[in-house]
């Protein structure tokens, strides 16, 4: 199996884009040379033949747990809240979404 | 120097009265005080509330009840474990000043054996790192060689133990993060089979691999602490149900009629002098009654390249909840998207950067398949291999790093070197399995080494009890310059 394309400077624009992350053009051109690298490296796992292998998200087997719905005790909104860097209304406030008008 | 008393013989001391935790907090405060400068093992020393917690530990043993099996021990914690109303940073600026509103449930199991928290230790940023050195708040030094890395990302907790400012310490190993540093500090470091303790309250990294272990002087140490913080916690949805193996008990049981497998993939890429400290472990073993035999398992070759593809991409997803709305760093913007950007754009440093890139990279669409699916299909070959090998074999041994401590520097610019000195202690986190680190003598350049030995799920009593005796035929290791007459 052939591995895939090499990762490009526009690769590395793209997903910074979608990690919100904002990368200087010196940025771009040093992560595009290490990303590459390490993928380059990971070739031995992506030219692997595993067809019919089944894979493995976690070691141990993990199944859905629930608990009863019994009220308990929970975190103080005041402590949560009073981390947050704007809160409103009990409410944490971010900034204007979608461009609407403020 | 003598070398320090383990918090075994200091809880017995405490719980019996004939010594207050005041008093053996005291020495510690004054062991950081005279080397913290040089080493920067913490991001937060707490004193005030060891102080108080100290106290009330005294008080309870002078009103005649048993504050519990760690009384007066004083803890360190990586700072990526919540203590409720003190910073939690990760060691990075995201999270700078961030008082969690709640105790991970190691920390409450902690105060309830009686232990005193006595700080917050150093560690790569958000844990993404081999050498602490991509924290934010600097690097951490070894105090076998202040020129040195103390190995990582829990590298702050084993300097700490190492330096002697805490006899006991807690760190995380996603993929080596504690028998690496361990090794590289010449500390015991353990990480226990995935599920065995309680993630709640760890910051996440990547959670299909993260585990909280014990760092310690001795390997008894090591069994007691993990005594505590082990067994199920209804907070943690991948707690195991099952009874947590209980290790202290069984230190002395001795390798008599056990099979040992030297890893020969490990040894491989291992430097001469550390390879040689690895034949000698298993000659000691031989000499107590353990059979030898080389082992094969070639699926762990490919563990490094898998789980580079699958931790990143679960940090990717992990590290989205830092956007600057609900705690930390909010750099602020126009609009919401430009102020998430902003925030994480100065709060990341450049190698959490890396990961949350990489990650998203392989879980993108037309890459998924050949990249994060493939590896986890390789994590199947591996934990396969390792059963293989355990149908034969009892525990595997093999080195812990392939090297002694490297120089400050020497690899923080080349990520993909950095990331092999993990190359021996990935395969037991894509398995699930529990590992232990301990220190085996010198390497040729006077720098601990650390010898791993390797088992199936919920063998830590097996290994624990090999452990033991690894730790009694080790080489002397010439103790830290810096905590040189400290000691009591």
């Amino acid at each position: 199996m052939a591995g895939p394309a090499r990762l490009t400077r526009e690769d590395v624009a793209h997903v910074a884009d979608l990690a919100r992350l904002h990368l200087s053009e010196g940025e771009l051109d040093l992560f595009t040379g290490q990303l590459a690298s390490v993928l380059d490296h990971a070739a031995d796992v992506a030219s692997l033949d595993l067809a019919g292998v089944e894979p493995t998200a976690h070691a141990m087997a993990v199944t859905n747990v629930l608990r009863l719905d019994e009220p308990a005790p929970c975190l103080d909104r005041g402590e949560v809240l009073g981390q947050a860097p704007s809160v409103e209304d009990h409410r944490f406030r971010v900034p204007r979404i979608l461009g609407e008008a403020p | 120097m003598s070398a320090p008393r383990p918090a075994l013989e200091t809880a017995t001391m405490v719980r019996a009265g004939e010594e207050s935790a005041v008093d053996v907090l005291e020495h510690h405060l004054a062991v950081i005080d005279a080397g913290e400068e040089s080493i920067h093992a913490f991001n937060l020393v707490l004193a005030d509330s060891a102080r108080e917690r100290a106290r009330a530990v005294d008080a309870r043993v002078a009103a005649g009840e048993d504050p519990g099996p760690l009384a007066g021990v004083p803890v360190a914690l990586k700072d990526n474990l919540c203590t409720r109303g003190v910073p939690t940073t990760c060691s990075s600026r995201i999270l700078d000043g961030w008082r969690p509103p709640y105790d991970a449930t190691v920390v409450t199991r902690l105060a309830e054996a009686g232990a005193v928290v006595i700080g917050k230790t150093n560690m790569d940023e958000f844990a993404m790192g081999s050498s602490t050195e991509t924290s934010a708040f600097g690097a951490t030094r070894n105090p076998h060689d202040t020129s040195r890395v103390p190995g990582g990302s829990s590298g702050g907790s084993a300097a700490a133990v190492a330096a002697g400012f805490a006899p006991l310490a807690l760190g995380s190993d996603t993929g080596g993060s504690i028998r690496q540093p361990a090794a590289l500090c010449g500390v015991v470091g353990m990480k226990p089979t995935y599920g065995t303790v309680s993630r709640y309250g760890l910051v996440a990294f990547a959670s299909s691999l993260d585990q909280i272990g014990p760092f310690a002087h001795t390997v008894a140490d090591a069994a007691l602490l993990f005594d505590v913080i082990g067994g199920h916690d209804p907070l943690d949805s991948t707690s195991l149900h099952r009874p947590t193996p209980r290790v202290l008990s069984v230190l002395d049981d001795g390798v008599d009629g056990m099979t040992v497998g030297v890893l020969t993939e490990f040894l491989d890429g291992a430097a001469p002098d550390v390879a040689a400290r690895v034949h000698q472990a298993a000659e000691s073993l031989a000499a107590a009654g353990a059979r030898i035999e080389e082992v094969s398992v070639p699926e762990v070759t490919l563990g490094l390249s898998a789980y580079y593809l699958i931790a990143p991409g679960e940090a990717s997803s992990n590290l989205a909840r830092y956007d600057g709305v609900r705690y930390g760093l909010r750099v602020d913007a126009p609009d919401t998207v430009a102020m998430n950007t902003a925030t994480r754009s100065e709060g990341f440093g450049a190698e959490v950067k890396r990961r949350i890139m990489l990650g998203t990279y392989v879980l993108s669409a037309g890459y998924m398949d050949a990249y994060y699916n493939q590896a986890l299909k390789v994590r199947t070959r591996i934990i396969e291999g390792f059963a293989a090998a355990y149908t034969r074999c009892d525990v595997l041994l093999g080195p812990t790093a392939p090297t002694t401590a490297f120089a400050i520097g020497a690899k923080v610019d080349d990520p993909l070197t950095m990331y092999l000195s993990d190359v021996c202690t990935i395969p037991s986190n894509l398995a699930g399995h529990p590992a232990i680190s301990v220190p085996f003598g010198p390497g040729d350049d006077g720098l601990p080494v650390g010898v791993q030995l390797l088992g199936p799920a919920l063998s830590e009593g097996t290994l624990f009890q090999v452990a033991a005796v690894v730790e009694a035929a080790a080489p002397d290791q010439p103790a830290p310059r810096l905590a040189a007459g400290a000691a009591s």
